[in-house]
């Protein structure tokens, strides 16, 4: 029997970085905010704390501070056709578990979508024709533009002290930076990081190819920063200890970073950790939420009763739970009908070895200093010859030379014994890693639903995914990956490793955790779980914040567009929703 | 947590403890292996109150050192010695998996939380499923390993005279090695290559990993590639292009590069 506790006004599932946002935000108005978030208590002194949080094989290898399969996974499979299987163990992505969320762990590849990202579908079949998409994908527009977004990206750059050099501020062009992205209401806050070695390498070669490379936005702060909430950040000292990692210096933005220190300290805000949301609770309409059910790490089950619930977690968990608890009605593939677990995506990702003379010293480095070209992005050059819709950055990141999982080998060397040992000597200081970064287009295959067999550890059926990429995107990111090999061949290496994603996907290698969709947003309520402000279409009470929104995903990292996202939400229920609850877009 | 359970033994040839028992004396015992005064190593274990603080064993002695075995038996150790000084070999003037003490720490990852499998969803139904599902056997990788090497043992005494692995010349190892990554040799309850797998990914580990879990002594593997070890500022380095980092490799721990502190 459930334990009913006092009622709060908004209840967020989740505590990384769209919950800090958004709490931060809605306690402004006064309303009493709490956040139930699944992992345990982090802060940076003392989990972060540079004393012990260099530790490759604890963070890196053994996942110290990601989502634990033996408590949440999900099953997945290729096709339809094939049985969904557990995923044992993290693999292709490493969803963040406690306070901060991924937030804590990634690297700080802060990135805008551009203004056609926004307006994928209109915009392809105004410039291509509509018979340029192949029929089974099930792409669409945002509901909202860049133009509605952009005060939203300049916020959460200003809260993080985005590293950069804008070229498009308020319609002047300038010299650095990225030709390609959307105007910009102000500079970045920060100047670029120090280049690395890598860095300048790239850059000479993509210029002398007619590219155009600029240094990559970083939420690694170049300089000592106090962001507008007034919480102090320090230098970036290129450890080279990002991705995996929480930062002990203060300098990736992270919510302990930038948003906590001001938000914790709030007596309208609360937070409980080992807190798993398993329901929504919606009143006999089905129209309304009361507030969620969660279950606490010694099992048992409390009812907290919320006048707003937003789902602030990971794509694949807030989708979990919107299936748990019946809010949308569940896509079905067959028919291509229903719209919860619908048009999931993900990020197609490449790589091109490059093997060097020059000492490259990798070890120096922060998670977001790279160098990057834009000009094979979304639509930035003519798809009419090439055939697919779609693009991506091409990087050179150094991110760090983590003996372990961030060493570099020529194809040629054996595998093991002598003869890895000697190539192990010979090229761990002189190589570097081009990537490629592509967009993923959703299909009428690709989906989440709930399994039929497995179930997670309070009984509920697991998660399922159905997944593989569209044949347009294994395409596109072979047309990228051509891309980068010759900006690998003009860094004029003494040998280079191609290595092109191949089909099907697989569960198994690390390529990003940047899993979109499922709930997406849209104008649609056919082809859509939430509105434009990200309120779910059944249920006006609930709010659904995250990558999870994306239609489809773009060729960027997410974060940037799911921490505007953050803020765009936050200031629909502060400006709209609270004034007149109730849906916010009527059909 | 537990603590790391050490087995007392008399003779300086700790390889071969042969028992399974727990000591009651564990300063003791390390005091015998390593010759350091009991007041540094209450010292040491003070100093980190939930974790297992190994001392110092010889840090000025190159080769690996004589401590006990948590997870392996003697048979098991001896496979697993002889393995890995294929798959990374070593001298005493370039360090391999013997000398940088990879089997010590596979044997205290595999005594652990890791070798628990305690993160991984283990509930049923199983089934092999495709390439792309992932890791789908019920052995966790302690389990892994000792069934691997018992039929590995088996398979050896087979086609070799009754010798075991670590009998066998250098050649006929790295040949059943080969083997087991291209699956040509058949276990009972799993393809070899996925042990194959788990052990080369645990013998880089060991080499490459930070000194305080075990392995990588004296920093040997940080050694061999150039990587000065987990450090707080490159400010002034980063745009010294071309330049060799000058300072000695540095662990969690410090410059100590033998020093321990391993959760089990």
């Amino acid at each position: 029997m459930a334990t009913t506790l006092k009622p709060v006004d908004v209840v967020l599932v989740g505590f990384g970085w769209t919950a800090s946002i958004i709490a931060q935000e809605l306690t402004e108005e006064g309303l009493q905010v709490l956040a139930l978030e699944r992992g345990v208590d982090r802060a940076t002194v003392p989990d972060f704390a540079t004393t012990h949080i260099q530790d490759e094989l604890k963070y890196a290898v053994r996942n110290g501070l990601f989502q634990a399969p033996v408590r949440e996974t999900l099953s997945f499979r290729n096709t339809r056709s094939q049985t969904a299987l557990p995923m044992r163990q993290l693999g292709s992505f490493r969803p963040g578990a406690g306070v901060g969320g991924a937030g804590v762990h990634w690297n700080g590849q802060t990135w805008r979508f551009l203004p056609d990202d926004f307006v994928l579908r209109s915009h392809t079949e105004q410039r291509y024709g509509a018979d340029f998409i192949p029929e089974d994908l099930t792409i669409q527009d945002w509901g909202i533009t860049y133009d509605d977004l952009e005060p939203c990206y300049d916020r959460f750059e200003y809260l993080c002290g985005v590293s950069g050099a804008a070229a498009n501020v308020a319609g002047e062009r300038r010299k650095h930076g990225n030709p390609f992205e959307g105007d910009r209401s102000r500079d970045y806050p920060l100047p670029p990081l120090d280049r690395s070695a890598g860095s300048l390498m790239f850059d000479k070669a993509a210029r002398e190819l007619g590219y155009h490379p600029f240094a990559a936005p970083a939420a690694n702060t170049s300089r000592p920063y106090r962001n507008p909430l007034g919480v102090q950040m320090g230098q970036c000292t290129y450890c080279g200890f990002c991705e995996w990692f929480g930062c002990g210096n203060n300098s990736k933005a992270s919510p302990q970073s930038t948003i906590l220190p001001v938000l914790l300290k709030k007596d309208n805000f609360s937070y409980r950790t080992g807190c798993d949301v398993t329901r929504v609770l919606l009143d006999n309409t089905g129209n309304k939420a009361k507030g969620v059910m969660y279950r606490d790490l010694e099992g048992r089950e409390f009812e907290q009763p919320s006048e707003l619930v937003i789902l602030c977690a990971f794509a694949h968990h807030n989708v979990h739970l919107l299936l748990l608890s019946g809010i949308g009605r569940p896509y079905d593939p067959v028919t291509g009908t229903g719209v919860t677990g619908r048009n999931y995506a993900y990020q197609i990702t490449s790589s091109v070895e490059v093997f060097v003379d020059e000492l490259m010293n990798p070890y120096m480095g922060a998670g977001a200093l790279g160098q990057a070209i834009d000009d094979f992005n979304t639509d930035n050059f003519d798809h009419g010859p090439e055939g697919f819709i779609g693009g991506g950055y091409i990087a050179l990141w150094t991110t760090g030379g983590r003996p372990i999982l961030q060493h570099h080998l020529p194809k040629e060397a054996p595998k093991w014994g002598e003869g890895w040992k000697k190539s192990m000597a010979e090229n761990y200081l002189k190589s570097a890693s081009i990537s490629t970064h592509g967009s993923v287009a959703s299909h009428r295959e690709a989906y989440l639903d709930l399994d039929p067999t497995y179930k997670d550890i309070y009984g509920n059926p697991m998660l399922r995914l159905t997944f593989d990429f569209h044949e347009n995107d294994y395409k596109m990111s072979d047309f990228l990956t051509g891309k980068a090999e010759s900006i690998g061949k003009a860094m004029k290496p003494r040998a280079m490793n191609v290595k092109k994603r191949k089909p099907p996907y697989s569960i198994v290698p690390y390529q990003t955790t940047h899993n979109t969709g499922g709930a997406v947003m849209g104008d649609d309520p056919r082809t859509s779980v939430v509105n434009r402000y990200l309120q779910t279409w059944d249920v006006p009470n609930v709010f659904v914040v995250g990558a999870c929104n994306f239609p489809q995903n773009a060729g960027y990292n997410p974060t940037g567009t799911v921490g505007a996202l953050a803020f765009w939400a936050a200031d629909a229920i502060r400006k709209m929703y609270l004034k007149n609850p109730g849906p916010l877009v009527r059909i | 947590m537990e603590t790391i359970r050490h087995r007392p033994h008399p003779s300086d040839s700790c390889w071969d403890a042969d028992t399974n028992m727990p000591s009651q004396e564990q300063a003791c015992f390390a005091e015998h292996l390593c010759g350091m005064s009991r007041r540094r190593f209450v010292q040491a274990a003070l100093s980190l109150p939930v974790l297992m603080a190994l001392p110092a064993c010889g840090s000025d002695k190159p080769g690996p050192a004589k401590v006990a075995r948590t997870f392996f038996s003697s048979a098991e150790q001896r496979f697993i010695e002889a393995a890995v000084a294929r798959l990374i070999p070593g001298d005493r003037d370039s360090p391999g998996a013997i000398e940088a003490n990879v089997p010590f720490f596979i044997d205290l990852q595999l005594a652990g939380p890791y070798g628990r499998a305690d993160r991984r969803y283990m509930e049923g139904p199983w089934a092999s499923g495709t390439e792309q599902q992932g890791y789908q056997l019920k052995e966790t990788p302690a389990q892994l390993y000792r069934k691997a090497i018992a039929d590995i043992d088996d398979y050896c005494r087979k086609q070799f005279d009754g010798k075991v692995y670590a009998a066998l010349t250098q050649e006929q190892q790295d040949r059943l090695l080969h083997d087991m990554d291209d699956n040509k040799i058949e276990l009972r309850d799993f393809p070899a290559q996925a042990f194959f797998e788990v052990l080369w990914q645990n013998t880089q580990e060991g080499f490459l990993s930070d000194p305080m879990y075990g392995g990588n002594r004296n920093f040997a593997g940080w050694k061999l590639i150039g990587f000065p070890g987990p450090r707080y500022n490159y400010v002034a380095e980063i745009t010294q292009y071309g330049k060799p980092y000058p300072l000695p490799p540095v662990g969690i721990m410090g410059r100590d590069g033998t020093r321990m502190r391993v959760e089990v």
